[in-house]
């Protein structure tokens, strides 16, 4: 390492990132920690000279909230749904693609190919293709149009479902957001497995090919725990991602956070409830933003411990 | 592949002939694997398609109780239709607006902090490194809370700046470009030192030109970024004036109770936007995935 006559010239280079981020990420986790135990604190309140007592009185509030209790569920829902299945497809995925040659390069595009796009965006897209025109809810439903996932279902003689028109059902609604994070999920997963696996020292597998070892051993016993760091990584990005889920639902339902003519917002999640109280009730905020880092934390710890059991590294 | 079927023709040496039963076993395996991924391939594939040709059809047949899998008449007027109904034309220029300053921006700040972090010898500097790397850690949710507070404060709301200036910082990039510099042999900045030759002439002449792949997978990301970004303009800049192209896009097909959107020409504007990003898959993509291979992030 070089040894400059001026260490302030690295202080020099270094201070725009440094202002900005006492500004923007030091200054807001003080200042958010603070919030958070000011029972009830409101910037519009506080600017009139309101003084605001320390207490736990934000995180009572936000856990008793049933509001909150939706968010909390939605948010977990999603995440023991979305990520085990989408690891799981995933690794399939990138196990076929790493055992096949030809036509590997062009698949494996095709899989990275949703990487690439806006979530609000193509969640319109799903939307479209879940979508029902004409009214379900009615006594006397009136359809157009049973949207092309129904037409698919109704081909193989199975009956149509009201996936995210009004009056569909809470299950219903989970799916469709279930079905569109996992395909949103999918590529980078795929990359960083299929990455993994082919760095994988293929001796391994020459050995068991000389034992004649079945396939399934060979996937169980030798692939998945060499994979097993990858798998844990995309395990715990997974899991961090889907406790900040947002902007899939965003996609499909909009700003109402459910269907058309649904109380509430029966589909929130944990940061969709912070953003609703961001511009009023920034205690409460705050607090919901410390239980939502509190838990992630929590996930990745004990993620980190079991793959540290678990994983052959 | 290749190296199994070498070890197939070594092996056949030794080890007694595949009969033809487990030859027949393999072959319907391989056709398995194809299958499988070839089904994989059309699911995900489909809503794309889905999105084309819906994009092209008159509302009409985009009813039709039995869909088209093809339009019978193509309909482009629909995507002139998107373009002045979600008001694509400001949307694009204000989203290119934010997306370059920003990133040009972001681009000096990395590039300045990585050399300082990867060059320079000062106190604390690895403490300095650690304290940013803890930073990663935290949700972005909890730095919305004040920085919300912190903009109106300033008067930002509604304006560029605050779509721009809070994000400029990403310890990310910081991280990924110090480990480029840090390949670049030190010799060459120890010579550069005894010409006489300036830290920024050297990081202009040297240190940029080698670690260029990188910049532009910093580039790309932080474009896409700007291009996605839908919660943070959602909340401090929510007037026409300062849409962004994803906040636009939802805005303009809201989905009344009874009402109808007209569809087609929703799907055409949804194609009209995801347009740049398909390009910059089709021409850059290696440039992505090496970056989103080493984070866990989106844009």
């Amino acid at each position: 390492m070089v040894n400059t006559k001026h260490p302030w010239k690295a202080w020099l280079y270094l201070s725009p990132a440094i202002v900005l981020l006492l500004i923007f990420t030091l200054w807001p986790i003080i200042n958010t920690v603070v919030m958070a135990f000011q029972e009830g604190y409101s910037i519009q309140q506080a600017s009139k000279g309101k003084e605001f007592e320390f207490g736990l009185d934000n995180f009572a509030y936000v856990i008793e909230y049933r509001g909150f209790l939706t968010c909390l569920k939605n948010t977990i829902l999603l995440c023991v749904l979305t990520v085990p299945i989408s690891t799981m497809l995933a690794l399939l995925i990138a196990v076929c693609l790493n055992s096949i040659k030809p036509l590997q390069k062009f698949l494996q595009t095709i899989f990275f190919l949703p990487y690439v796009t806006n979530s609000i965006a193509i969640g319109m897209v799903f939307a479209a293709m879940f979508n029902v025109v004409g009214t379900v809810s009615a006594k006397e439903p009136i359809i157009q149009t049973w949207g092309i996932i129904n037409n698919i279902i109704m081909f193989f003689g199975g009956e149509p479902v009201n996936w995210i028109n009004a009056g569909s059902e809470y299950w219903a609604n989970i799916f469709v957001l279930t079905v569109y994070i996992v395909w949103n999920a999918l590529p980078f997963k795929i990359l960083v497995l299929l990455g993994g696996l082919q760095s994988v020292n293929k001796q391994y597998y020459d050995a068991a090919k000389i034992d004649s070892t079945p396939k399934w051993r060979v996937f169980t016993k030798i692939t998945v725990p060499l994979l097993s760091p990858m798998i844990a990584y995309v395990v715990i990005t997974g899991f961090i991602g889907g406790f900040k889920e947002y902007s899939s639902i965003v996609g499909i339902f909009g700003e109402k956070m459910g269907p058309p003519g649904a109380m509430g917002k029966p589909l929130n999640t944990m940061v969709g409830y912070i953003y609703d109280s961001i511009s009023r009730q920034q205690g409460r905020a705050s607090a919901a933003a410390l239980i939502l880092f509190g838990i992630i934390f929590v996930v990745t710890m004990i993620n980190l411990y079991v793959s540290k059991k678990k994983t052959h590294y | 592949m290749s190296d199994i079927a070498k070890s197939q023709v070594m092996h056949a040496k030794d080890i007694k002939q595949l009969s033809t039963q487990q030859t027949v076993a393999k072959i319907l395996a391989k056709i398995a694997v194809y299958a499988f991924l070839g089904v994989m391939a059309l699911i995900v594939l489909f809503p794309f398609y889905w999105m084309l040709i819906s994009s092209v059809k008159s509302l009409d047949e985009y009813i039709l109780a039995v869909p088209t899998f093809f339009p019978q008449e193509f309909h482009f007027e629909n995507y002139i239709d998107a373009f002045t109904t979600a008001n694509l034309g400001t949307l694009f220029l204000n989203t290119v607006y934010v997306g370059v300053v920003s990133t040009a921006l972001s681009l000096v700040i990395t590039v300045l902090s990585a050399f300082a972090f990867a060059r320079l010898e000062f106190k604390g500097k690895n403490a300095l490194f650690a304290a940013l790397l803890a930073t990663m850690m935290i949700p972005g949710e909890l730095f919305t809370i004040t920085n919300y507070i912190t903009v109106s404060k300033l008067g930002w709301l509604n304006t560029f700046e605050v779509l721009i200036i809070p994000f400029l910082v990403s310890v990310f990039y910081i991280y990924l470009l110090k480990q480029n510099f840090m390949q670049i042999p030190n010799e060459l900045y120890l010579a550069a030192k005894v010409d006489g030759t300036s830290d920024i002439k050297y990081l202009w002449k040297v240190m940029i030109p080698l670690a260029l792949p990188t910049l532009i997978s910093i580039t790309i990301l932080k474009m896409m970024g700007s291009w996605n970004s839908y919660m943070w303009p959602n909340l401090v800049a929510d007037d026409a004036a300062h849409h962004l192209v994803t906040n636009g896009l939802r805005g303009a097909f809201v989905v009344e109770e009874g009402g109808m959107v007209n569809f087609p020409v929703q799907m055409a504007a949804v194609a009209i936007v995801s347009f740049p990003l398909f390009m910059v898959f089709l021409f850059l993509r290696k440039y992505i995935m090496k970056g989103v291979s080493r984070s866990g992030i989106k844009g």
